[in-house]
């Protein structure tokens, strides 16, 4: 591995002045955007950057001359997240849906009846044509909202609102395509889309796979042993469910129809709940109840 | 990505009057107050010239616009060897 030493090609002698004529000289001939067709300019441009990091830092480069630390200089996290101007997708549209394009390199080219004006002309002629660029949009909304579909409205950083209609039963992380509301076209092409991804929030209560919900419902140890009807929620409000004699923790009933988009069905576990403060008399009852001997709720554990 | 001017200003390490001289020069050009993760990138190249390759005011709008041009020129150059591949392709 080279030294930092080696990569600005410097001795270790070298004043902080010198260090910086060195970077300062490398740079300008090996920084990314100065270099759009160049890949591997990238990798070296960030090896010199890291070399003056550490040689431009005089606790760190004492550390290094010491042997205290190598010169391997990880990579700080926003020379990692960097990107490039040439990188851009943007930069790479030519001219349609980027400000700063420039044609005048070539233009008297074109100028000329051959196959390079054709070429040059046809594509002229094309971005004119073409539709404006796409814009991306992130919103969440709430899990009810996701399952019977909303409208929902969002403000866009330049101040404009676009109406959102959400779709009955929108999954998490689905994209919806709102045509022509993207930007403008350059030319006589349409407006781009908006494309936004919306997020569903988790219920407090619901979840849910596909089109199927589902609901831990807490009964009490009366309702569990005698049965009866409870009132249970669901994406379409409240309705009465029976619950069977003697319905054991964990067993799940099933509401058909009560799904997403009367698609899907909601499904219900009951969890059994004991009073929150000891009843004395259930204690009571308790001790003087003598289950049948084959009552071993850990039958199955024993060897 | 649409990035509003508060969130471009503090991920380009710009301060407000900083950014409306560079607009002004069109050395950036945000479409009304909205910026795009180009022209942030743009900035950050700005900033490079600036701070790190000592190029001067006069001289950030020379190099801006013969990148300019080198992209415009990139793209044509792309255009032209696709259309001939096509030719021979065919």
């Amino acid at each position: 591995m080279k030294s930092p030493y080696e990569i600005l090609g410097l001795a270790k002698t070298a004043s902080a002045d010198d260090i910086r004529r060195a970077y300062r000289a490398l740079a300008k001939k090996l920084h990314p955007d100065l270099n759009p067709g160049d890949k591997k300019a990238e990798e070296r441009f960030k090896e010199i950057a890291s070399a003056n990091d550490l040689l431009s830092d005089n606790t760190k480069r004492a550390k290094f001359d010491a042997g205290e630390i190598d010169g391997s200089g990880a990579e700080t996290q926003a020379a990692r997240e960097r990107q490039y101007y040439r990188d851009n997708p943007q930069t790479q549209q030519q001219p349609q849906g980027n400000p700063y394009a420039n044609q005048s390199a070539y233009e008297d080219f074109a100028s000329e009846d051959d196959l390079f004006a054709q070429i040059f002309r046809r594509q002229a002629q094309q971005a004119r044509n073409a539709k404006g660029a796409d814009v991306q949009y992130r919103m969440t909304v709430e899990f009810l909202e996701a399952v019977t579909g909303a409208s929902k409205r969002i403000t866009m950083p330049n101040g404009q609102t676009l109406d959102v209609n959400i779709p009955v039963g929108i999954q998490d992380g689905q994209t919806l395509r709102l045509k022509g509301k993207g930007q403008p076209s350059p030319g006589t092409g349409g407006a781009g889309d908006a494309l936004v991804t919306v997020m569903v929030a988790r219920h407090k209560f619901f979840t849910r796979v596909g089109d199927d919900i589902f609901l831990e419902l807490s009964v009490s140890i009366k309702e569990a042993v005698l049965g009866g009807a409870v009132k249970v929620p669901t994406a379409s409000g409240e309705v009465m469910l029976n619950i069977p004699k003697n319905s054991n923790a964990g067993s799940t009933m099933r509401l058909k129809g009560k799904g997403v988009a009367g698609k899907g069905d909601q499904f219900i576990k009951l969890k059994i709940m004991l009073p929150t403060k000891p009843d004395p008399a259930l204690e009571e009852f308790l001790s003087d109840w003598n289950p049948d001997p084959s009552y071993d709720p850990r039958k199955e554990m024993q060897s | 990505m649409i990035i509003a001017k508060t969130e471009f200003l503090m991920r380009a390490k710009l301060d407000p009057q900083t950014l409306e001289i560079w607009v002004s020069e069109q050395w950036l050009i945000p479409q009304e107050d909205a910026f795009t993760e180009a022209d942030l990138a743009r900035a950050q190249l700005i900033q490079d010239l600036k701070h790190q390759l000592g190029v001067n005011d006069e001289g950030v709008g020379v190099v801006l616009h013969l990148v300019d041009q080198l992209h415009g020129v990139r793209h044509a150059m792309a255009a032209l060897l696709q259309s001939v591949r096509n030719k021979n392709n065919n």
